[in-house]
């Protein structure tokens, strides 16, 4: 029988994602309420010293498959060698980050594996013996429960920054087991990567984003959110009419045609609010609009708002953040 | 160069949604063509004026998802495809399922899709559709090009962007930013009306409703909870600022 919740534990640039310790945590108590195990699966090049201490977040032992082929991340790679850990394995469920890998995989992996996926979840529970994953469709705008109740594995992945990590276990450490990796037949090659150098936090990943709308009035302005979101250590976030402006890139678009996310507080400047930016944004934590229009429909959504110009009042939240921050 | 590209039908993004029987009603809802299939219906034709060949748009839902047929067809592809998958409990598996066998009966050397239906979206249909027919699939492309037995992608990636080259026949999934998707003129709605539509069950792909079955199980639907009215603070930038930043450590307690 199908046995034991395992995780994708996610390496970038020689870290393990945070969002990986979200789904180990959720896993711990899904599968304590089951009585299974939880492992996690690890794959790349120069990764086997992370894997130890995943221990300390609720894995029992780490499958780690390590290999030159697995240096750069592919789909074909990655699926083939975490395919093939899962087909021996046979564990009751795989739970991956919605991030652009995590779910890269599990769409591959749960049609290789002929099994259900849920996508973007917010929640995992244990109900009657079974995973019950939560997970927000048409934008936020409905939510569904769902289960798979017969494939396995069952597939899930988890909405990066929503889940909770728990304290971990100082000095608790999983079982690493080294696996064989053949990374089988690689079709795409990569030719080329373009990292955009930034010293603030990933958008889907930050505690805190600072966005800004239309309201900007152009790219010259953003150092001023830029300065706010440096203080608070946040990262920059846009509207759509900003990003079709031309005044920042197409990566940092928020909302249905852009990116989910669910910073812990997320400071909207100069965006009206369309049912479009809400979807993007709609499950922070926390909401602070700055707008001049007292009848801007971010008001509504926004537990703090501000009436005012955005370039007098961005300017005095900055200063003010710096102080208690001091 | 023949080209497929995979086309659903979703809610408009502005559609309020209401529930009805334990099931998202249609009733009232504008259906648009999912807003990342626009981009990939613009590559497609963009790919034929350079090269050649001939665009269809491959789709499953009910008879309505015509309309957004059309218009890919109004816009310049050539043919479309529909199949009714003749029942509502569809999941990712049965979308691929079924499309990937309706495309397994055309000729094609590049498909392309949308990375996320705006609707359900679970970004997982070009992907097993991929799985399924044994081609390379690159995902989130904001640029394609495309030579003699291959495709080049440049794809976004976290904090930046890959290029990936691809073996055809490949699946390529569309990023907002591929390109800017034109509107059908006149004469191309006229002409969408006397394109081939070609309307099929899953008799016809020899498949059947256990073939298909669905592998995830909807337990409940519901509207989220609304948020609570904020605080609104009017005034002086230098009282209402620090008074929020004031609430933002005590009260909301997230600095
Ligand atoms: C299919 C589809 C998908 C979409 N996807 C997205 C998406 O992913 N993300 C997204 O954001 N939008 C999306 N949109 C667009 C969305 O409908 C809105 O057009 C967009 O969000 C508006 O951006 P904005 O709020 O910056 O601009 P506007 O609506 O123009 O609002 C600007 C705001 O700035 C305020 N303002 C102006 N000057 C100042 C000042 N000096 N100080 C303070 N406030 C000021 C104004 O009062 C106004 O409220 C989508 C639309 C469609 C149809
Ligand atoms: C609670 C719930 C209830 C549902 N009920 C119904 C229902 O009653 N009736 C119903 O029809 N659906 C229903 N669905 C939707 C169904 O699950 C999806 O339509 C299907 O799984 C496609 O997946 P997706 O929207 O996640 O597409 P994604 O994987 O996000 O789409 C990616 C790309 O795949 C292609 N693609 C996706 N779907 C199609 C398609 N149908 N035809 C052609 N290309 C496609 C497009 O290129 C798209 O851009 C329901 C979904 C949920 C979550």
């Amino acid at each position: 029988m199908a046995k034991g919740i395992f995780v994708f534990a996610e390496v970038k640039d020689g870290k393990i994602k945070k969002v990986t310790y979200e789904l180990l945590c959720a896993a711990r108590k899904a599968a304590n309420a089951l009585g299974e195990e939880v492992c996690a699966v690890m794959a790349g090049k120069g990764v086997s010293g992370l894997a130890a201490a995943l221990g300390e977040y609720g894995a029992d032992k780490v499958f780690v498959a390590e290999n030159d082929a697995l240096d750069k991340f592919t789909t074909d790679a990655f699926t083939n060698v975490i395919g093939s850990i899962l087909q021996e394995q046979q564990p009751s469920a795989f739970l991956l980050g919605f991030s652009i890998r995590g779910r890269d995989l599990a769409a591959q992996l749960a049609q290789r594996l002929g099994t259900g996926a849920a996508s973007d979840c917010t929640n995992v529970e244990v109900e009657n013996g079974q995973l019950v994953f939560t997970r927000p469709i048409y934008a936020g705008k409905a939510v569904v429960k769902v289960s798979i109740p017969e494939a396995r594995p069952a597939i899930a992945t988890i909405r990066p920054n929503v889940l909770p990590i728990d304290a971990p276990a100082a000095g608790k450490t999983a079982e690493v087991v080294a696996v064989s990796a053949n990374a089988g037949d690689v079709r795409q090659v990569i030719k080329d990567i373009v990292l955009q150098v930034s010293s603030r936090p990933e958008l889907t990943e930050a505690d805190i984003i600072v966005s800004g709308g239309r309201g900007m009035k152009g790219p010259e302005n953003f150092p001023l959110l830029e300065a706010l979101a440096d203080v608070v250590g946040a990262a920059v976030g846009a509207s759509r009419a900003a990003v079709d402006a031309g005044w920042v890139p197409q990566s940092i678009q928020v909302g249905q045609t852009g990116k989910t996310v669910s910073p812990t507080l997320y400071i909207a400047c100069g965006i009206s609010g369309a049912i479009q930016h809400l979807a993007g944004m709609g499950s922070s934590k926390c909401i602070v609009a700055v707008n001049k229009d007292p009848e801007a429909n971010i008001f509504k959504v926004a537990d703090y708002g501000i009436v005012g110009d955005l370039f007098n009042v961005v300017p005095i939240l900055t200063a003010e953040f710096k102080k208690i921050l001091a | 160069m023949k080209i497929l590209v995979l086309l659903k039908q979703t809610f408009d993004t502005e559609a309020k949604i209401t529930i009805e029987g334990g099931k998202i009603s249609r009733s009232g809802v504008s259906m648009i063509i999912n807003a990342y299939d626009e981009f990939a219906v613009e590559e497609a034709l963009k790919i034929k004026e350079n090269l050649g060949g001939d665009v269809t748009v491959v789709s499953t839902g009910g008879d309505g998802v015509q309309d957004a047929l059309r218009q890919a067809l109004a816009m310049g592809a050539d043919k479309a495809v529909l199949v009714d998958p003749g029942t509502d409990d569809v999941d990712e598996f049965t979308t691929a399922t079924i499309l990937a066998k309706a495309v397994s009966g055309l000729e094609y050397d590049l498909i392309l899709a949308g990375w996320r239906a705006v609707d359900d979206g679970s970004a997982q249909v070009a992907g097993r559709v991929a799985e399924i027919l044994g081609i390379p699939i690159a995902k989130l492309a904001t640029k394609i090009d495309v030579e003699a037995g291959k495709a080049t992608a440049t794809c976004e990636i976290e904090g930046g962007t890959e290029v990936i080259e691809v073996p055809l026949p490949a699946i390529i999934t569309a990023q907002k930013g591929l390109n800017e998707p034109r509107y059908p003129s006149m004469k191309g709605i006229m002409q969408a009306k006397k394109k081939p539509m070609d309307k099929k069950g899953l008799g016809d792909l020899g498949l059947d409703a256990g073939a298909v079955a669905a592998k995830v199980k909807v337990l409940s639907v519901s509207l989220p909870a609304a948020r609570a009215a904020g605080k609104v603070f009017d005034g002086e930038p230098a009282d209402t600022a620090a008074a929020v930043v004031k609430a933002l450590r005590e009260e909301a307690k997230v600095i």
